[in-house]
């Protein structure tokens, strides 16, 4: 145990302090103000109310936005948890040529920044499927979302399969378990806080990405952070945006709790 | 089975019978098994005895079906097995590290090979629980592995294996990684079970001492080969090869030159250390002893023996092996550096190739 003078103590302390509070602070302001009854965001607060509460829960395109985050979230999670997943057994458990490679290509979206990803998306949407005949549409987003989902799904799954032992895999082959039986009884649920942890990253990844969704969004289709982010440059109903944000605080609150509640399990076994 | 008939039928014709026919295996081009014939009679306990990368643990997964054979044919009970996948072997396994299902309890571990054919939970539990009582093991059936000790989840790997009657059960070095107690203990019990069971087992050891102690044979295996099978007493007081003499056991290698010096004979000798007697002046030898002189290098008293290490005046270091007795006065007396005289009686000695 590292033993810290006084000095070096309240030093630290403050250090502490002080970026707490430029981390949280912000978000309070957030959370109060959407009970401000002014038009615009102000401080001090001068009166409070729930009209904005009843004004986002009302409105139609928030409801839109909020869908279409929840579906575009939901579809890439869901490509990423097939494909991050294969990827990870395919690279984990076997050899081939050009593994090294597939392994960099994977990682590689969440590196790229999202800019040139969203660009990159959008020349080809528009400029090589479109005069094809092919209209991607919604699934334009979700495509676009899930090249880096599957990075959250592949180093969870990952990582957790190369802690596993192989052998407990041919005790169940050598028991009388048929190759599947031996995949649903013993590996997945070996690794599948793996696999949940990642999939709840990769919903949290796109639920707020902003970058690769304007660039791949549809003509009139807004996600939430879309919705959020015109709101603010149309400042006459921005009180809303903060009972969005909220909300959102809140919702993510949840993956948070849950991805620690499977890490403590994880950390329990072993 | 459809009659007692049958059941009789089954249990007279060998079912546990396993035998290799020209068992070659390589990986790359590697050869870790090379031509390989090895019968095992139902109900014996044969050990694979050898050192790391002897081959002993790639013919036993190719039992288990784990490794396919690059050449040559299985077959258990007369039923030719090469090809079939391992979940269709009458086979079960221990493994090294046990490979207990660590997101399983103990009771579910058991289970876990009749759940796979389809057995309700209550068809399944009087079997469960009487597997887990054959290995004394009641109190810990709602635990999860991690909980348990070595030794525990050694005789719940047995208990997961055996629940299903298996015609043979392989063991891969099932006791290497307990103390040395322990696994006295369990050598003893696995032997009991093996007995009460009377299914053929297949034990991987480079463990000698257990090998010797478990086994109604040994097979010795070297660079992929088996270099001698036998009873314990035929390997160890009659080793056929040099390998053979060396690894089981302390040997003495007496080269042909010299026995060719004091018995005529060029051929290359092992005789093991406790056949060879230290003399003093007043012992007398008989006309079938082979006697050497030397100096006393080394004297090591291991508890139940003392070892001398003497040197010969052609370079020879010759080990003996004496029992101690309680009284120090009938021990052995002699010091370093003392001359002394050497002999075994020429019957004691194994001739090499």
């Amino acid at each position: 145990m590292l033993r810290l003078s006084r000095g070096a103590r309240i030093g630290l302390g403050t250090i502490v302090t002080v970026v707490l509070v430029f981390m949280y602070v912000p978000l309070l302001l957030v959370v109060l103000n959407s009970f401000n009854a002014a038009r615009i965001a102000s401080w001090p607060i001068r009166d409070f109310s729930l009209e904005w509460w009843g004004k986002a829960f009302a409105s139609e395109p928030i409801r839109a936005a909020l869908l279409n985050s929840v579906l575009v979230g939901l579809g890439a999670t869901a490509v990423a948890l097939v494909l991050g997943t294969l990827v990870a057994f395919a690279l984990q458990r076997h050899s081939f040529f050009g593994k090294q490679s597939v392994s960099l290509l994977i990682v590689l979206p969440i590196a790229l920044p999202g800019v040139v990803t969203g660009v990159a998306l959008n020349n080809t949407y528009n400029q090589l499927l479109e005069p094809i005949g092919i209209q991607v549409g919604y699934f334009g987003m979700i495509i676009a979302h899930a090249t880096f989902c599957i990075v959250m799904v592949f180093n969870n799954v990952f990582a957790r399969l190369r802690r596993l032992s192989p052998n407990v895999e041919e005790a169940s082959r050598d028991l009388g378990a048929t190759p599947w039986q031996t995949f649903r009884l013993v590996t997945f649920p070996q690794f599948r806080s793996a696999f949940i942890a990642g999939g709840i990253l990769a919903f949290a990844l796109s639920f707020d990405e902003v970058v690769v969704t304007i660039f791949t969004a549809p003509a009139g289709v807004d996600t939430l952070p879309l919705w959020m982010m015109n709101q603010m440059a149309r400042p006459n109903e921005a009180s809303t945006v903060n009972v969005v944000a909220t909300i959102v605080i809140l919702f993510s609150l949840l993956p948070v709790w849950a991805s620690q509640r499977l890490g403590r399990e994880i950390g329990d076994r072993n | 089975m459809s009659s007692p008939i049958a059941a009789t039928m089954a249990s007279t014709t060998a079912a546990g019978d396993v035998s290799l026919t020209g068992v070659t295996k390589t990986f790359g081009d590697m050869t870790a098994v090379r031509d390989l014939d090895l019968n095992v009679p139902q109900g014996e306990f044969l050990s694979m005895l050898g050192p790391s990368g002897s081959g002993k643990t790639t013919v036993l997964r190719m039992i288990a079906g784990f490794e396919d054979t690059t050449s040559g044919s299985i077959r258990i009970g007369g039923e030719d097995l090469t090809r079939v996948p391992p979940h269709q072997r009458p086979v079960n396994t221990v493994f090294q590290d046990y490979a207990l299902f660590p997101h399983l309890t103990i009771a579910e571990n058991v289970a876990y090979g009749l759940r796979v054919r389809g057995q309700s939970k209550s068809d399944r539990s009087d079997a469960v629980s009487s597997a887990i009582a054959q290995v004394r093991l009641e109190h810990v059936s709602s635990r999860l592995p991690h909980q348990l000790s070595g030794g525990q989840r050694q005789r719940i790997a047995l208990a997961r294996a055996l629940i299903l009657r298996p015609r043979v059960l392989l063991l891969d070095e099932p006791l290497g990684a307990l103390d040395k107690q322990l696994r006295e203990e369990m050598q003893i019990e696995l032997k009991s079970i093996q007995r009460e069971v009377g299914i053929t087992f297949i034990f991987v050891t480079h463990d000698q001492e257990e090998a010797l102690t478990l086994s109604d044979r040994v097979a010795v295996f070297n660079n992929g080969r088996i270099e001698q099978i036998g009873t314990a007493r035929e390997v160890y007081e009659y080793p056929q090869t040099e390998f053979v003499a060396r690894f089981l056991g302390l040997s003495n290698i007496i080269p042909a030159r010299t026995v060719e010096q004091l018995t005529g004979q060029a051929r290359v000798v092992s005789v093991r250390p406790e056949r060879v007697r230290l003399l003093t002046d007043a012992d007398a030898t008989s006309g079938n002893d082979i006697v050497l002189a030397g100096t006393v290098a080394e004297i090591v008293y291991t508890g139940p023996t003392t070892r001398v290490l003497v040197d010969t005046a052609d370079g020879l270091r010759l080990i003996t092996e004496t029992q101690n007795s309680h009284h120090p006065a009938a021990d052995v007396e002699v010091r370093r550096g003392d001359r002394v005289r050497v002999a075994w009686t020429d019957d004691h000695s194994a001739t090499l190739p």
